[in-house]
Order: structure tokens, then C-alpha cells, then sequence
């Protein structure tokens, strides 16, 4: 049977989005597809797979990230479902614990991958934030005092994003000097 | 090419793996096998650095057989190289871990 949920997470807390669908997966939730916000799951046998997200630096349809999910699947990961940039991979818990990278270079690759992509959506919130602030001078009605506000949010969110994956990115860094 | 230069162990052991003609899941298997089970390449690690090599042209990817969609590398000249140049650097750590330590033990 097949049960479809709904629920938010921020792009920079993948890690708690994997926990959360080896979680499901733990008590029998398997994930077969998602979207925005959404995820379906299928009933199945308890942990039968192990979930990993990964950020690519195209969109997944490209040619390149076709290849890549082809290696993947010749590996034995199965490839879920896409979110923009995202993949949504799984393997069978039974060949052992699911990493798709275990060097720690490849791991600071992604979270830079991931950190350029909110530099950008960032540099654009920017830009918005900067012509709603022109606008409600002008102005000065409710309405563009509101968008002065929602940009403002989003340029602080973004930057909060950033500033989280750059610790991450920094701690492996450091691990990096002394180890592969 | 290849100065001074050392290798990690994922692209040491892909390398001694593709003395032999092996398709990516076979070098997984390889690589685990040879460590005795401590070395597991990750998938995209793996494939990260199946990439790398092949750009260098330590390893080149053989033509595809007709009733496999899977692909096969070989190492190099070059590769084999690389690996003769890594065998050197590490006899030197060991060399010279050996001397200092087995020194004290002596």
C-alpha cells in the first residue's frame, strides 16, 4: 500500500532529511517518488533500504548526471526520484551501511556544490531586497513595505544556509589536513 | 607528470585492480578483496575517481562488448608508471618507519 506524505526541510539539512527517510524506512516506509514537499512511500519489509541525497552540479537529465546515475545503478543504488538538482538514491541495507562518498574530498566537493547554489539564489534575493527597497521609498504602501520584509527573510535564511554547510565544510577541512 | 605526488588508496588500489581489464563493481569488489574488507570505495567515489583517472589517462575505458552495457577499464603506460613511482614513496615510508621504530625495538 502506498502512503503520501508531506513535510518541509531546509536544503542544507539533508542530513536530517536522510535520517528522517531511514527512519520510515525502519518502520517499514519505503520512499518511491518525490516533489516539492512530498513524499510517497510503499509498505514494505522493515529497513529494507538504506536513503542518500545528493546535490549534482547540473540538472539530473543532463548527459553527464545520465551516466552518473547509470554507475550508480551498476552499483547497486537505486536511483528514487529528483528534486531540481537533487537525486534521491537507496540500496539494500542488506550490502552493507550506504554512503555514496566515503573520501573526504568528494564529501567537501558536495557541500561546496551545495554552498555555490545558495551563493547564487542569495545574490539574487539581494538584488530583489535592494529594488523592493527602492520601490516601497517610492511608494511606501503596505505592499512593498511587505516585500522589503519577505526578501529580507529570505536573504537572512540563505545566508543562515550558507553559513551552516561552511561549518560543515570547514570541520572536514580541517580533518583533511591530517587524512584523506 | 606524476612528481612527488601520492596517490590516495582508492586510486592505488583501482589502479593495481585495472591490470586487469574490470568494469566499476568488479573494481569495488577488487578493492574490498585486496584490503581484506577495509577499504570499501563508495559509489561516487568511485566514480569520482574513475574520472579523474581516466582525464589523466592512467586508466582508458575499453571499447563496450556487444552483450554488456557495462563499462571496462585498462590500466596505462602511464598508470603503470604512476604506480611504480608510488611502490618507490611508499618503501620509503616504510623504509624509513622501520628504521625508527624497529630501532627501538631491537
Amino acid at each position: 500500500m502506498r502512503r503520501t506524505m508531506y513535510k518541509w526541510f531546509w536544503a542544507w539539512d539533508f542530513e536530517k532529511e536522510e535520517k528522517w527517510l531511514n527512519e520510515k524506512s525502519a518502520q517499514g516506509l519505503q520512499l518511491i517518488d518525490v516533489g516539492f514537499c512530498r513524499y510517497t512511500f510503499e509498505e514494505d519489509q522493515q529497513g529494507k533500504y538504506q536513503y542518500r541525497l545528493e546535490i549534482l552540479n547540473n540538472h539530473p537529465s543532463t548527459a553527464k548526471n545520465i551516466a552518473y546515475i547509470r554507475f550508480l545503478e551498476e552499483m547497486g543504488v537505486e536511483h528514487v526520484g529528483t528534486l531540481f538538482k537533487w537525486i534521491y538514491l537507496r540500496r539494500k541495507a542488506s550490502e552493507g551501511s550506504f554512503d555514496i562518498y566515503n573520501d573526504l574530498d568528494s564529501r567537501i566537493d558536495h557541500l561546496k556544490r551545495m554552498s555555490n547554489l545558495f551563493f547564487w539564489i542569495l545574490l539574487i534575493n539581494l538584488f530583489a531586497l535592494c529594488l523592493n527597497v527602492a520601490n516601497s521609498i517610492q511608494f511606501g504602501n503596505t505592499s512593498s513595505i511587505v516585500c522589503v520584509y519577505v526578501s529580507a527573510a529570505m536573504v537572512f535564511l540563505l545566508a543562515f544556509g550558507i553559513l551552516t554547510v561552511s561549518t560543515k565544510k570547514g570541520t572536514l577541512q580541517k580533518e583533511r589536513l591530517l587524512r584523506e | 607528470m606524476g612528481d612527488n605526488i601520492a596517490l590516495t588508496e582508492a586510486v592505488y588500489y583501482i589502479l593495481l585492480s585495472s591490470f586487469e581489464p574490470m568494469h566499476g563493481y568488479g573494481i569495488m569488489q577488487n578493492v574490498e578483496k585486496l584490503s581484506a574488507g577495509r577499504v570499501r570505495l563508495a559509489a561516487g567515489t568511485l566514480y569520482g575517481a574513475i574520472n579523474t583517472m581516466l582525464e589523466k589517462h592512467w586508466i582508458e575505458a575499453l571499447p563496450i562488448e556487444k552483450n554488456s552495457r557495462k563499462k571496462e577499464y585498462s590500466i596505462t603506460d602511464e598508470g603503470r608508471n604512476i604506480v611504480d613511482q608510488e611502490l618507490k614513496r611508499l618503501r620509503e615510508l616504510l623504509h624509513n618507519g622501520e628504521i625508527i621504530i624497529g630501532g627501538t625495538k631491537k
